[in-house]
């Protein structure tokens, strides 16, 4: 299963401000450690929010409104991305216990998300066959 | 945290740690069946204590002591050389635990690869080899390991017992093996985990048309290996070829379970992040300028399929060539039939079904759905639809997955309508 650990936007990422060589090293460190366990799939860092426009849709079917950035609110503006793929929830949670704090000076903040997988793939053959049954019986013609 | 929350920390710390607790540990004994039995101790005494005493800031460390400690004393009880009690005392000395983020430039990766080395070693038989890697580099549990291959859990827990008796038997030695035998040795190695990941992808027996763990599992293994020996070509090519396999999960399945072929599936559904990396490993086995191997050649086809938004953007006369260097580097019967069907894609039906006739031997092949299902194929590209009826007929006859049996009689009636 994979997971996306949310680095949150800070004072600092949202000034655009170069975090400092330490903490770069950390995170290099940590994603090499990430990939020598064969679990990270992928790392993104994304621009303040001074570039981003917002597209909002206030009214069913109308028209979206496009609002520029920046926007306020640092804590619920993301400034990065971690995707990992893990065997487990618990797995998922260890390394993101491990993650160096991404700010440093108190504002750092990562969220644990996971994702969705579809098709639901199942291990279990007996459990698959009920469900293929059971799609069937419901997508069957009614017999006229 | 309540008990059952500290156990299930203890089940993901397990998954992260146990690979190189154990190969740290089978370094010391000489003995990957002691280790991990010393590592399961260390693991048992985490699930009394830690539920009072909490988790450690490093639980890595506290487990790989913990297990250190234990290897003393069964040395000590069993009376062994104290030569190599000494060794293990001097080990503990110098390591003395290094911070979980000063370990990136120690010995873990070596000790790994020596693990990996020895539970694929070809002493053991293919099925042994494939149990032990899913447990000690894995780390999951012999239920997990039977539930994966759909056989009963006294049957693995046989099969790894019996492997680690064979190793010691063997003599086998935690080492990395000499400059001469590493090809051969590699070629193990990424045979055990194609195999886990080919077992998964294309579930030879049973209904479930993949097993998701195995495949995951297999990736896992490719990916790890990928980083501790990055100078092997054929490492990133199996790589590759598992990541890119894998990135049409979802759309090599309709909802209702059955198969859709390559060339049928909606390609919004693959996975184009694993796509990315399957393309990026590809990439990186070139940058090392070996000559091509067979796993970077199925790679490089897979890579085609992967880069060609719709089927008809294929680039058949590209994937024949390469199946052509493939055969030359691992000639197959399956070989032979895959590049049959490139060349009847890249210069029409009649090249391929002359191809397939001439150089298939039939009699390797007698058992195998595949060619008949892909001599009707060609047969009912050129209108011969009462022979590729009798085709497919016979394929269907011949395929052990009750699904792609399902989809090769389909595949008789379309010929047979009108």
């Amino acid at each position: 299963m994979r997971f996306m650990m949310v680095v949150k936007a800070t004072t600092d990422s949202e000034n655009g401000a170069a975090p400092n060589p330490e903490m770069l090293d950390a995170m290099r460190r940590y994603n090499e450690e990430l990939a020598r366990a064969g679990v990270f799939v992928a790392a993104e860092g994304l621009h303040p929010s001074s570039s981003a426009i917002r597209i909002s849709f206030p009214k069913p079917n109308g028209k979206p409104n496009v609002i520029d950035g920046p926007f306020t609110e640092a804590k619920e503006l993301i400034a990065g991305f971690t995707l990992i793929e893990v065997k487990s929830r618990e797995e998922a949670i260890e390394w993101a216990m491990r993650m160096p704090d991404p700010h440093g000076f108190g504002q750092g903040e990562i969220e644990l998300r996971q994702i969705f997988e579809f098709p639901k793939l199942t291990e279990d053959s007996d459990a698959a066959a009920r469900v293929d049954e059971l799609h069937e019986r419901i997508t069957r013609k009614p017999r006229s | 945290m309540n008990e059952q929350a500290v156990h299930r920390s203890i089940d993901g710390i397990w998954r992260i740690e146990s690979a190189k607790i154990i190969a740290g540990l089978a370094r010391m004994v000489r003995d990957v069946g002691l280790a991990e039995d010393l590592a399961q101790d260390a693991l048992i005494i985490a699930l009394e204590r830690w539920p009072e005493a909490g988790i450690p800031d490093n639980p890595g460390a506290w487990l790989m002591t913990t297990a250190k400690r234990r290897a003393i004393d069964h040395l000590r009880r069993n009376k062994v050389l104290d030569r190599k009690y000494e060794e293990i005392g001097w080990e503990m000395e110098r390591q003395h635990e290094p911070a979980w983020d000063e370990s990136l430039d120690n010995p873990v990766s070596d000790d790994l690869l020596r693990l990996i080395f020895t539970t694929c070693h070809p002493v053991l038989p293919p099925d042994a080899r494939v149990a032990l890697t899913l447990r000690l580099l894995g780390g999951l549990t012999t239920e997990e390991i039977a539930t994966a291959y759909l056989v009963p859990a006294p049957t693995v827990a046989q099969r790894i017992v019996r492997a680690k008796r064979t190793l010691a038997a063997a003599n086998v030695p935690f080492e990395l093996p000499p400059k001469a035998e590493l090809p051969a040795r590699l070629c193990s190695v990424l045979e055990v985990i194609y195999l886990m990941f080919n077992e998964g992808y294309a579930a030879s027996s049973g209904g479930s048309w993949i097993r998701p763990t195995l495949c995951h599992e297999a990736l896992r293994l490719g990916r790890i290996l990928a980083e501790i020996a990055p100078e092997e070509s054929e490492v990133h090519g199996l790589v590759a070829l598992m990541e890119i396999q894998s990135s049409r999960f979802r759309a090599r399945v309709s909802p209702s379970g059955e198969p859709i072929l390559l060339m049928d599936q909606n390609r919004a559904l693959w996975d184009h992040l694993l796509i990315h990396r399957g393309l990026a490993a590809i990439k990186r086995a070139e940058r090392l300028g070996h000559a091509f191997g067979s796993y970077l050649l199925q790679a490089s086809i897979a890579a085609c399929h992967a880069r060609a938004r719709t089927a008809e953007e294929t680039d058949w006369v590209k994937i024949a060539a390469l199946y052509d260097a493939l055969s030359q580097v691992a000639q197959s019967p399956v070989v032979e039939l895959n590049r049959a069907v490139a060349l009847s894609m890249a210069f029409g039906p009649e090249v391929g079904l002359e191809v397939l006739d001439a150089r298939v031997q039939e009699d390797s092949l007698r058992n195998y759905h595949l060619l008949p299902s892909v001599r009707g194929d060609l047969l009912m590209k050129l209108g011969k639809k009462q022979e590729a009826y009798l085709e497919f007929k016979q394929a269907a006859s011949l395929a052990r997955n009750e699904k792609e049996r399902e989809l090769l009689l389909r595949r008789a009636s379309e010929c047979a309508v009108e």
